[in-house]
């Protein structure tokens, strides 16, 4: 078959072109992030991230990562099920809602979380007079990371929910099936890769995230350092080696989404040829 | 039950109708809205002349030139860039190419701040890009070009992951025709295939625009952060919290969520007006 | 302009999804076209007929120049005296119509049918008033003058498809091609677009080949049919010598409904069951075929046949009326349609018992040699 731009001569110009930008602007800066953690040998490498405070941060980051997963979950999978089951006034409007924390800079999504239940906010206040702290503790990390990673889960779910329609779910409706058992036997085995992908990408994000969690973790260390604040403090501190020992484990992270994508979608193709 | 019941009493045919709805208002209330009121609350403190002389404060209006020129260069350079690789991607065979495709989440997947001190540390003058070009008189790490090349980065995937699937579903016919009436490569391309990608592109390209404006892990290790010269203004609303001035802040950050989601509207508006055309509305 | 194919070739395997890639020689039992030789005389309309799978289309792509034939056996394109083998599609001069019209969906049918004209290389372009008024004059052609300014998802499908012939007609191409021009249409714009076509095709004097399955279609316009199976082209033809003169089994069987009677011959009656009929073969296991026009239906049978058959289903809708029989000795119904003055006399309903008697019957032996023969009755 004959298509536009099969010309061998342009195929190759192209091909070597888009290769080589990506070698150079993608692959280039994650062989650095590697070779700059290993750049004084593995034992420095080991000693940088047994730090005590590496530690602490490592913990934090899981901790904050383990909670806000099922979270998303479930506020992903309600509002999937919402608006792709159902036609109600408002459901356009609720989907671009969701998308707001994709559209806010995370200093913003910091900002407003901090103007609201720091001191001077009007819940914060109230929180204050009873001795709660939320700002500048894990629980307001916790906050402004459900904020930012709130979309991904139903972002995955909602273009498939709704290219598979609901009448799998009608027909077990008829059967007589009870509710939790319907979305338990047929639509989860349907939505269960694009679910975990979902997660995936949550936890990627949550692990990740610095602007939003720089603005209300009041840097504590020990404390209220997660790994990407710990590392630019390292840097800041011209600790490159520790830092890029710390940044090695969030790219170790970041390699795994990828795989787990490719594997996904491999899966997903596969199962689309043998229907 | 027959068809036509079901099909009438479809919207409550199937069960979890007031759960999934209390779960989600609650979430959307709770996580999304309600925090919003914080903002609004700190800025009624701010009269409006007050309000007005922080955010056309000079330092403040230099950030925002820094931050839309670099992000405007590099949401074009990705444009560019991205409509090349989704067409590698999407028209080619080639080896390595599933290793390609997986590396274009790269910018997504990898946290911020591991994006920016990477950056940084390549493109200083030491690092292993820096050490290169510098010589040459290309100076990219603290300057504004490196604030681009730190959006370009973590914006990319937004232009490729957008166009790809267009281009993946636009039929072979449509080369076809242009080719059996002699169109050339190029003008095939221009004519033909580049006003079907048109709307993704822009999209993709707005998105990654909007993306940069808000950016700031990425950017600062590489921005050098000197005021007028490379500071953005996430940056500044930074700043001004570690000052704790928290009502400078919000007036900043209000601005910037204002141009935001403005963008965002206008990005939704157009695609819509595109996809009438192009699906039988009347033009 | 005259077409000639010569030793014209296509392996399966290396067709997909828009790159050449190298030959897989583990895929060489599999040929989507065994080696073609076919001529076309300058302005005949030739139909390419055949069932899904046979080539037909494949073919046509390889003449388009939108497919490469294979390099061995080395096949040759000639469009004219022009050797447009290596020749790429956008230097070969044709038009192109295709199944979905694939009319460019962001421009207007004005821009559509300009787009061909408006890419020639400067020095060949005519200027843009006479682009405009050679544009009109092909819309006025089609019948949509008042279009012009629409887009393509503004108009029905039948209305796209002509678009997509004046685009085709733009640049005056010696040769059209179609790939089933009309099979995404509905059978009454299908009908009128087709006289069109052939009026078109009278009037501008250029060499068309189309495509398409529909065996009516075929017959009723091409001044030449090549019926297709396997990559092979079973036979070229007109299409009245088609219908009478077979060349095969397959070529019979395809255009048109065919009956089937098996049996073993002792003696001059081939016996199938309950059946028997009279026929001048050599003893030994044979296969008839009859269309159902050469069927009659009567009360009685006669010497030569005793064929006796319940009507199953009756469609009295058409110039004919088509009767479906069955019998234990049928391991099919058979198809006979009579004339509604018959149909009347004999007072058909379904479950009335009936006798067969063929007027004719063929019969295609394994080399294929078509034999005809008729009953005397």
């Amino acid at each position: 078959m004959q298509r536009i731009g099969d010309a061998p001569a342009v195929r190759r110009a192209l091909i070597t072109a888009a290769v080589l930008l990506a070698a150079l602007f993608l692959l280039l800066p994650l062989a650095a992030i590697f070779a700059q953690a290993f750049s004084q040998g593995v034992g420095v490498f080991w000693h940088n991230i047994s730090d005590r405070y590496t530690l602490a941060a490592i913990g934090l980051t899981l901790f904050i990562a383990v909670l806000t997963i099922p979270i998303c979950l479930v506020f992903g999978v309600a509002l999937a099920w919402l608006v792709t089951r159902f036609d109600f006034p408002g459901r356009r409007l609720l989907q671009t809602l969701i998308d707001i924390p994709f559209a806010v800079s995370p200093v913003v999504a910091g900002l407003i979380y901090l103007l609201l239940y720091g001191r001077n906010g009007w819940i914060g206040g109230w929180l204050d007079a009873h001795d709660i702290q939320l700002m500048f503790a894990w629980p307001g990390i916790l906050m402004v990371t459900v904020f930012v990673t709130s979309p991904f889960v139903a972002r995955e779910l909602i273009p498939l929910m709704q290219a598979q329609g609901s009448r799998e779910e009608e027909a077990a409706v008829t059967l007589g099936a009870p509710g939790w058992t319907i979305f338990r036997l047929v639509t989860l085995p349907n939505i269960r890769w694009a679910l975990l992908y979902g997660v995936v990408l949550t936890n990627a994000r949550a692990v990740g995230e610095f602007g939003a969690v720089s603005v209300v973790s009041g840097a504590i260390r020990g404390q209220t350092m997660t790994l990407p604040l710990h590392l630019e403090q390292l840097y800041q501190d011209y600790n490159a080696v520790g830092a890029f020992a710390s940044a090695a484990l969030l790219a170790l992270i970041a390699l795994f989404t990828l795989a787990a994508k490719a594997g996904l979608e491999w899966r997903t193709a596969r199962l689309e040829v043998t229907p | 039950m027959s068809s036509l019941a079901l099909r009438l009493s479809r919207r409550r045919v199937l069960p979890g109708f007031g759960l999934s709805l209390g779960i989600s208002l609650t979430f959307v209330s709770l996580v999304l809205l309600l925090p919003m009121t914080g903002l609004v609350g700190q800025l009624k403190g701010l009269s409006l002349a007050e309000y007005w002389a922080i955010i056309s404060d000079a330092r403040v209006v230099a950030s925002y030139t820094v931050t839309i020129g670099a992000a405007a260069v590099a949401a074009l350079a990705n444009a560019v860039f991205g409509l090349l690789l989704a067409w590698v991607l999407v028209r080619y065979d080639f080896p390595g190419k599933r290793l390609l495709d997986a590396l274009m989440d790269l910018p997504f997947a990898l946290p911020t701040a591991v994006a920016g001190i990477t950056l940084a540390t390549l493109y200083a003058g030491n690092g292993w890009v820096g050490g290169l070009i510098e010589p040459l008189g290309l100076k990219v790490a603290y300057t504004w070009v490196g604030i681009a090349l730190a959006m370009a980065f973590t914006s990319i995937p937004f232009v490729v992951r957008t166009v790809q699937p267009v281009l993946e579903d636009l039929p072979h016919e449509v080369d076809e025709a242009a080719m059996t009436l002699g169109a050339s490569d190029a003008t095939g391309f221009r004519r033909v295939i580049l006003p079907y990608l048109w709307p993704a592109l822009v999209t993709g390209t707005g998105l990654a625009f909007v993306r940069s404006l808000g950016e700031f892990g990425a950017i600062i290790f590489i921005a050098g952060n000197a005021p007028f010269e490379t500071e953005i203004t996430a940056l500044m609303i930074f700043v001004k919290l570690q000052e704790y001035d928290y009502a400078g802040a919000s007036a900043i950050a209000s601005v910037v969520l204002a141009v935001s989601l403005a963008l965002l509207l206008v990005i939704n508006i157009w695609q819509g007006h595109f996809i009438k055309r192009l699906h039988g509305g009347r033009g | 302009m005259s077409i000639q194919l010569t030793d014209i070739a296509k392996h399966f395997g290396h067709t997909g999804k828009g790159h050449k890639g190298k030959g897989s020689p583990g895929q060489a039992g599999g040929r989507a076209l065994e080696p073609v030789n076919l001529k076309i005389a300058d302005g005949e309309l030739v139909g390419l007929l055949g069932p899904s799978g046979s080539g037909k289309t494949t073919l046509l792509r390889i003449i388009a120049g939108l497919e490469s034939p294979d390099r061995d056996p080395a096949g040759r394109i000639l469009f004219g005296d022009r050797d447009v083998t290596d020749v790429h599609v956008r230097d070969r001069r044709i038009g192109f119509v295709f199944q979905h019209y694939a009319l460019f969906r962001h421009m207007t049918v004005f821009d559509n049918v300009a787009f061909g004209l408006t890419v020639l290389p400067r020095r060949e372009r005519p200027s843009s008033g006479e682009i405009r008024a050679r544009v009109h004059r092909l819309l006025e052609m089609v019948q949509l003058e008042r279009f012009a300014g629409r887009y393509p998802a503004q108009l029905s499908g039948g209305q796209q498809q002509r678009v997509s012939l004046a685009r085709a007609l733009a640049l005056r191409p010696d040769v059209l091609l179609l790939d089933e021009p009309f099979g995404a249409l509905d059978a009454k714009v299908r009908q009128e677009l087709r006289r069109w076509l052939r009026q078109l095709h009278d009037e501008l004097g250029f060499t068309s080949l189309f495509v398409t399955h529909d065996q009516e279609e075929a017959l009723e316009l091409s001044d030449r049919v090549a019926v297709m199976s396997h990559g092979r082209i079973e036979q070229i033809d007109t299409p009245d010598a088609l219908y009478r003169t077979p060349a095969n089994r397959f070529v019979f069987e395809f255009l048109g409904d065919v009956n089937h009677l098996e049996g073993e011959v002792r003696g001059g009656t081939l016996t199938c069951g309950e059946a028997t009929l009279a026929v001048d073969l050599p003893d030994g296991h044979q296969e008839l075929l009859l269309r159902p026009h050469e069927v009659r239906l009567a009360e009685a049978p006669t010497p030569e046949a005793q064929l006796p058959v319940t009507v199953t289903a009756i469609s009295p809708v058409g110039a004919e009326v088509r009767i479906e029989v069955a019998a234990d000795w049928l391991v099919e119904p058979w198809l006979a349609t009579i004339r509604h003055a018959d149909y009347e006399r004999l007072a058909l309903t379904r479950g009335q018992r009936l006798y067969a008697i063929p007027r004719h019957w063929h019969r295609f032996s394994a080399e294929d040699t078509p034999q005809r023969q008729a009953i005397t009755a």
